[in-house]
């Protein structure tokens, strides 16, 4: 109990801090801590009694007894601005309050239940989101006897949507968590899983909601007082902005303090919102990107002696931005791969293999950079090659095979548009031509209708179709190397198999170069001529594939094979059969 | 796809109906005191009575809302109560002058924060803080008092443009445009605001996906993976965008006609609500929501046209 309860605390300390670190954090809290100050202690604060009026004083400039003016009726501006602030901020109030109880309210009920409940709620919250929320309360105006708080309660109902949907989404994503299942397999009552555990999570989002309402409210309700709907009687920044509206031609300079009274609380208000977001997304978002400098790859090395070496890596260092400088994901990767030859880079997750072979193909993701070392292939250097260089190389030269199959197809297009398209612009053909040589593909890699699958959507066909697809894809051009990462792990078993001979025929047909990136051995006796295993983003040993498996040379390959070799055999590619029976 | 769209349909009509239903409840059960408001403080209580009567106000609420549904249904929405002639054709009349301005925003919002979201998007660094800096002021500026300021600037101190009013299209486009140019910039700042950041996001989202990278790898340039593939898939996110904001510009239009004395039926809808003319106020909530409805319609279509899991379901 306790132990639950501490993080919590400390988090919650900490998030203040941090927000208070941010400067526009910093900012937007002083501006609403004054705001507070001048609520609460508007009548010691005002010079006047805002409702009081002085003839003389009617549309007066700035004086030194009106410091802001005189509006219409001749009361002091800035008297009326201060308590102005009070009614403006307690209609807000209302809004936020009746919007966050009942939105929180019926998501916490939708997304714990589900079914009945949160169809219901979501048809009303669509139903209410569709409707222009000024329109309705207008029309609502007469019959809600004219108060301005009464038309802010039903304006809160109208806002409950955003943190019905908010907190409906956010329970709907931790309902199915271990540590929630745990709760309630310990026969924790359902309050108290909500209370304890869902609440915590959904906490800082209503946060950042209620800020941002708050602000929507403020503008709102300033916009019906603005509109002659308020109490005429009450000092409101709407209602001063109506005032002003109605001596624009005559005092234009009266409605800058309360428009700019409403646009900087509002401001703060998002500020302040964006300012919590940033804190609770921090870690995601490499913060100081922009700063960091690449140092320049000193001296190139010499290109491989051999016209028989395709690839050739020498000391790669590859990084991403983090927190404190480059963090490097492949430090030190030094490779290399005849013409012909089936590659296995094998290693655990993070082992820097993948990015390996990113850094081939000069796609890392958003952020990432070759630091140092070579990547001579077929005789050039990948890393000085410029982007336009390193497109005509990919596709043509050197072609990918990725490792999820669906997400890898773009869903709104068709299959054969995605063939297509690349065929012609790399092979500069015709569309008819791509067309031609699209089918033929899609027949070769062993689908059985090609017509169907040419016009097919990905998502009408299975993931080892799509895999196949992928796979006439890449070599739809020829290419010279094939970067294959783990194309089976995303598929079932039975599949797995026919898709590795399908890629060992393709490469007997076509005589390509193939990177196998994997993290199983069994793949690897299967297919590869030689194989590098990776750890921690270095090379640890590099032998051919049988001779590795016969004799390991480093303790981590050992560690590895002996993991594999305990659970079951690595698949070898004469006893297949065996295993089966 | 027909079956999504009949849902779709069939959620618009429900909404049409439960809407105008309560509306109906709450604003015709305040018939007499609509009376009193009308005939003024010196009225008596027979006068009242007789208006009251008069205006038929003084039946049961279900009599009433039978009649008007009837009546509704066949196009006729009976007569105003404080003006002369018939609340449709007081609407015809309105109808145009608000979609020419509502319709001119959309537009306008969606060419501005299509190309300030796909810029920050692909751009980054300083469009990014450029499109923030726009979100936070838009957000944070209301449109009657950005309408204010642009009357003061634009109209009453550098005399450019018309402080109010509305010019019909077909009695001179000229003008026409003129007179649209300040209501229509104070009404759009605040969805480009918003418009924009979602855009935004909907564009980085696209190009995170992994059949990015894949289409790369195939020697496809950033060109078409920006402006063939990306954004084809970023437009069901920028449509539901686009249909969120229509029902926020046609609820600010109601202030910012206000504002320019511009007479469309944000106008109507705020006069009408201040005397209490409620089977006007009951024709603007009717035309409103149908509107909204046939908006989302059509922006369903278009979702199932740009996504094939829709159309093809």
């Amino acid at each position: 109990m306790n132990s639950s309860i501490a993080p919590a605390v400390r988090e919650r300390t900490s998030l203040v801090r941090s927000v208070l670190a941010n400067p526009t954090g910093l900012v937007a809290s002083v501006i609403l801590l004054s705001l507070a100050l001048v609520i609460i202690f508007a009548p010691a604060i005002a010079p006047f009694d805002p409702v009081k009026v002085q003839v003389f004083k009617v549309n007066a400039p700035p004086d030194a007894e009106f410091l802001l003016g005189g509006d219409g009726s001749g009361r002091d501006i800035l008297s009326r601005l201060i308590y102005g602030a009070r009614n403006t901020v307690l209609g807000a109030l209302i809004a936020v309050s009746v919007a966050g109880t009942l939105g929180v309210t019926t998501g916490l009920f939708a997304g714990y239940y589900g079914r009945l409940i949160d169809t219901i709620a979501s048809w009303i919250s669509n139903g209410l989101m569709a409707l222009p929320a000024i329109i309705v309360l207008l029309a609502f105006f007469q019959a809600l006897g004219s108060s301005i708080y009464m038309s802010m309660a039903v304006f809160g109902v109208m806002l409950s949507p955003g943190f019905f949907r908010l907190t409906r989404n956010l329970v709907q994503g931790v309902k199915h968590e271990l540590y929630i299942d745990a709760a309630r397999v310990s026969g924790l009552s359902d309050l108290r899983i909500i209370t304890q555990h869902i609440l915590l999570v959904i906490r800082a989002p209503v946060v950042i909601q209620v800020s941002i309402v708050s602000g929507i409210a403020i503008v709102i309700q300033a916009g019906l007082e603005f509109l002659g709907l308020g109490d005429a009687s009450l000092p409101t920044w709407g209602g001063m902005l109506q005032n002003a509206f109605d001596n624009l031609y005559t005092a234009p300079l009266s409605a800058f303090s309360s428009g700019l009274a409403i646009s900087l609380t509002v401001a703060s208000l998002v500020l302040l919102a964006n300012a919590i977001r940033d804190r609770m997304q921090r870690g995601d978002a490499p913060q100081r990107l922009r700063h960091l400098k690449v140092p320049v790859p000193s001296t190139s090395a010499p290109a491989p002696a051999s016209a028989d070496i395709l690839l050739e890596i020498r000391d790669l260092v590859v990084g991403y931005p983090g927190r404190d400088g480059w963090v490097n994901v492949v430090n030190g990767v030094s490779l290399s791969l005849k013409r012909g030859e089936i590659f296995g880079l094998v290693g655990e997750s993070g082992s820097g293999k993948t990015q390996t072979a990113f850094a081939v193909l000069g796609l890392l993701s958003a952020g990432g950079r070759i630091l140092s070392g070579s990547i001579y292939f077929d005789g050039q250097d990948l890393t000085r090659a410029s982007p336009s260089e390193m497109r005509r190389l990919r596709g043509r030269h050197i072609a990918y095979v990725p490792q999820e199959p669906m997400s890898n197809l773009d869903p709104s297009f068709r299959i054969g548009y995605q063939l297509v398209e690349p065929m012609m612009k790399v092979l500069g053909i015709s569309r008819a031509q791509a067309r031609k040589r699209a089918l033929e593909l899609l027949g070769h890699v062993g689908l059985a209708d090609p017509e169907r699958v040419f016009k097919s959507y990905p998502h009408q066909i299975s993931g080892g179709m799509a895999q196949r697809v992928l796979i006439a894809g890449a070599v739809a051009c020829k290419p010279d190397l094939l970067i294959a990462d783990e194309p089976t792990t995303a598929l079932d078993v039975t599949v797995q198999a026919e898709v590795l001979d399908l890629l060992r025929n393709l490469q007997a047909e076509y005589g390509m170069s193939i990177i196998i990136v994997t993290h199983n051995f069994g793949v690897v006796a299967d297919m590869c001529d030689m194989v590098a295993v990776m750890r921690n983003g270095a090379v640890v040993e590099t032998n051919a594939a049988r001779e590795l498996f016969a004799a390991p040379q480093h303790e981590y390959t050992k560690m590895l094979l002996d993991s594999v070799l305990e659970d079951s055999k690595p698949r070898t590619y004469s006893a297949p059969q065996e295993e089966l029976v | 796809m027909i079956k999504y769209l009949l849902r779709r349909l069939a959620f618009g009509v429900v909404l049409v109906v439960v809407v105008s239903t309560l509306t109906f409840f709450l604003v015709f059960s305040g018939g007499e005191r609509v009376a009193a408001n009308i005939l003024g403080d010196s009225a008596s209580s027979a006068d009242i009575a007789a208006l009251t009567h008069k205006l038929g106000a003084d039946r049961p609420l279900l009599v009433q809302y039978g009649e008007w549904i009837t009546k509704a249904a066949h196009g006729d929405l009976g007569s105003a109560w404080t003006t002369t002639g018939s609340v449709t054709e007081i609407l015809w009349r309105r109808v145009p002058v608000t979609l020419s301005i509502v319709g001119t925003a959309v537009l306008m919002m969606t060419a501005i924060s299509a190309v300030l979201g796909i810029t920050a998007a692909v751009l980054g660094g300083w469009a990014d803080r450029l499109i923030q800096v726009v979100s936070v002021i838009g957000f944070a500026v209301p449109n009657f008092w950005l309408g204010l300021l642009l009357i003061i600037v634009f109209a009453l101190d550098l005399r450019w443009l018309p402080a109010t009013g509305y010019v019909t299209f077909a009695s001179s486009p000229a003008a026409w445009i003129t007179s649209l140019v300040l209501p229509v910039t104070a009404l759009v700042l605040s969805g480009i605001a918003s418009a924009s950041q979602q855009m935004r996001g909907a564009v980085i989202d696209a190009l995170a996906q992994d059949y990015v990278r894949t289409l790369s790898a195939r020697g496809i340039g950033p060109a078409s993976i920006l402006y063939r593939h990306a954004l084809r898939n970023a437009m069901p996110a920028a449509l539901t965008v686009l249909s969120v904001q229509f029902i926020a510009l046609l609820g600010g239009a109601a202030i910012i006609e206000r504002v320019f004395a511009i007479p469309g039926l944000g106008e109507l809808t705020v006069r009408s609500a201040i005397v209490g003319d409620v089977p006007v106020l009951m024709g603007v909530v009717l035309t409103m929501i149908v509107v909204v409805v046939i908006v989302n319609i059509v922006i369903d279509i278009i979702n199932a046209w740009v996504n094939p899991k829709v159309r093809l379901s």
